[in-house]
């Protein structure tokens, strides 16, 4: 911790003395001289400002970002965007891992230059880093914007984008797409229905499994009934168990994939070039949704880079940058007020009917254990 | 020394960390980690069992088909003493594929004899005789796709030793009056089941821990060991199944383990019998 405070001293100085080299105003030796520290500032007010906390962490001059997949959610742009407006380095490590992926990197690469800055993590891994002592608390400045169920009280994590579970669609092989989960038992759907990923491993495909559930008179409490359902349609012969990629999809070898909507939404533009036409739709018996949060790092070898970082993707800027990529921001309805949300992509959003309601922690957890118990045991041989 | 400091940093360490791992396990609802049997208990039944024995099984069947098509090719172009050529041909060939595997072989496989596959087509549109119930994503289509690196690896570790075979034995055999029975059964066979039985035993523990190539074709939908260690180890999904994860492998290496000492105590009786 003490070596994280010098360094973080030092980037400050050294941030101020640059400004001041460069003939800027004196302001901001006064507040680089205070000797905050980026490493434990809970909000950029605490560090002296927005000014200050990107002066500290243009010093610091690089990011260390773990699984964020550039196809994924739109993370490309975002990332791109924030590399060059701020002139940062982004280091991104390992960019198709996953939630326990990121929490391992934080445990076992600590204290060293390459440990993750800032995560991104599902609802049960951010609740872990948090029980764990793995995360710094920090709230952007837009905070108040983001719902009271959609994030830690301590700050320790904070709902960012979301989803739901959509069928993505070939049109040159489905002659005509799945809009529910009760036309996928059809025969005319035969080895085409694939699921992205394992449900025991793949978020997404946990997701699937439970909007089955909720398509067919299951209920958050009952994750059970989606398995039933999977169960029929390998029973049906309509179950495609390939990995579900841009390059299968393509070829014609996944024609309908169940995945996020952000996800599926994604692959059209990619799709397109090479001439295959991907239809989203969001299933009309089994809407599910769910968020992905941000966290800092209570290791983070950049402290300030990455409070900046949140500030970005919490910024209108980062946040229509989600949109764009048709996930569906935390601060969507708040932007909506202030007019501020991207009207374009609002209108692209496809379109989800019937209300939406989140689980529990308690539920999540006894829903993964249902699915560790019986997935692996009913869908394989 | 230094080979066992090596040995010992890069093999011994991660063992006893996996063994010693194996034993925590993490609460789902408060994430405290505790000394527990749970992991090691829950992947002996079940789901777990099911990977092992279908793991097993795969490893199994493709070793055994692997080892005697091998041996079969290998002979053949250990015997053509003439056309030197196809037989470096073959070798070079067998090089390059006891190396292909993982996704790129797995999509090789999917475009040619796949749902959509350029096969498959053929097949079905031109011919109109479809695969006649061969599926690429059943035990049976995975084993096509592990033979096709297996059958070029048990090539390549074979040779060797078939042209360790001094064709003066062959001779010197013939000249006492002995059919080609009689010298497989009593001077090749014997000479050759060591290295033979280590290479099916090779063979077994490729096809054993295979994993990419199974993770892109049929994912949850054929039990396999490997797939399910990643699934626990690296979960968006399961918080805490690390140790679930790290019990499977240490089953995996007990196996594998127990396999070992089953082929040094047939290389000892064998030499035994040979000396």
């Amino acid at each position: 911790v003490r070596r994280s405070t010098l360094r973080a001293a030092i980037a400050v100085v050294t941030a101020g003395l640059t400004l001041t080299a460069c003939g800027g105003s004196s302001g901001g030796s006064s507040s680089g001289g205070s000797g905050a520290n980026a490493a434990t500032a809970t909000s950029a007010k605490a560090l002296g400002g927005m000014d200050a906390l990107v002066k500290a962490a243009k010093a610091e001059g690089a990011l260390n970002v773990i699984a964020l997949p550039p196809d994924w959610a739109n993370y490309g742009t975002m990332l791109d965007t924030f590399s060059k407006k701020y002139g940062i380095k982004i280091n991104s490590a390992l960019p198709d891992g996953s939630s326990s992926d990121e929490l391992a990197a934080v445990t076992s690469q600590k204290g060293q230059d390459r440990a993750p800055d800032v995560l991104d993590v599902g609802t049960s891994f951010a609740l872990q880093a948090a029980a764990q002592k793995l995360t710094a608390p920090y709230k952007v400045a837009t905070w108040g914007d983001i719902p009271d169920n959609q994030k830690d009280p301590k700050a320790n994590w904070y709902n960012d984008y979301g989803g739901f579970i959509s069928i993505g669609c070939n049109t040159s092989k489905v002659q005509v797409c799945p809009t529910s989960f009760k036309e996928m038992l059809d025969p005319q759907y035969a080895k085409q229905v694939a699921l992205n990923g394992n449900p025991t491993k793949a978020a997404a495909a946990f997701s699937g499994v439970w909007a089955a559930s909720l398509a067919n008179k299951g209920s958050l409490d009952d994750i059970g009934k989606g398995i039933d359902y999977f169960v029929s349609v390998k029973k049906a012969g309509n179950f495609n168990p390939v990995e579900v990629t841009p390059a299968t999809v393509q070829s014609g070898e996944t024609p309908i994939s169940i995945d996020w909507d952000y996800v599926n939404a994604g692959l059209v533009s990619t799709l397109q070039k090479a001439g295959v036409t991907w239809k989203v739709n969001v299933p009309t018996d089994g809407v599910f949704g769910s968020f992905y949060n941000q966290a800092i790092s209570k290791f983070a070898p950049h402290p300030a880079a990455a409070r900046l970082w949140e500030e970005f993707l919490y910024s209108d800027e980062g946040q229509n940058i989600w949109l764009k990529g048709l996930s569906r921001p935390v601060r969507l309805e708040a932007m909506k007020k202030a007019g501020t949300a991207d009207a374009e992509a609002l209108k692209a959003l496809p379109e989800v009917s019937g209300s939406v309601e989140f689980p529990t922690q308690d539920q999540q957890t006894k829903a993964q254990k249902v699915v560790a118990d019986r997935w692996n045991a009913e869908m394989s041989g | 020394v230094p080979f066992f400091a090596y040995l010992a940093v890069f093999l011994l360490l991660p063992v006893v960390v996996v063994a010693v791992e194996a034993f925590r396990a993490t609460d789902p609802t408060t994430f405290q980690t505790s000394w527990s049997t749970a992991s090691i208990v829950a992947v002996t039944k079940g789901p777990y069992r099911r990977a092992y024995l279908g793991s097993l099984e795969l490893s199994v069947i493709t070793a055994v088909l692997g080892a005697v098509l091998g041996l079969a090719l290998a002979v053949a172009i250990s015997r053509t003493r003439r056309n030197l050529l196809l037989r470096r041909l073959v070798l070079t060939a067998a090089g390059v594929l006891a190396n292909f595997g993982g996704l790129p072989l797995a999509f090789a496989f999917l475009a040619t004899i796949g749902n959509a596959g350029i096969l498959t087509a053929f097949l079905t549109d031109t011919l109109g005789i479809g695969l006649g119930g061969f599926s690429l994503f059943s035990l049976t289509g995975l084993s096509v796709v592990y033979l096709y690196f297996l059958i070029p690896l048990m090539v390549l570790t074979i040779t060797p030793a078939l042209e360790a075979l001094r064709p003066q034995w062959r001779e010197a055999a013939d000249n006492l009056g002995a059919t080609g029975w009689q010298y497989w059964r009593y001077v090749g066979g014997p000479v050759l089941a060591p290295p033979v039985i280590g290479a099916t035993m090779l063979l077994f523990a490729s096809a054993f821990a295979a994993y990419a190539t199974a993770y892109a074709l049929v994912g949850s939908s054929i039990p396999l060991v490997t797939l399910q260690i990643s699934d626990a180890l690296s979960s968006n999904v399961v918080v805490g199944s690390e140790s679930l994860g790290k019990a499977l492998a240490l089953g995996m290496m007990v196996l594998i383990g127990v396999v070992m000492a089953f082929y040094a105590w047939i290389q000892r009786r064998t030499q035994r019998w040979l000396s």
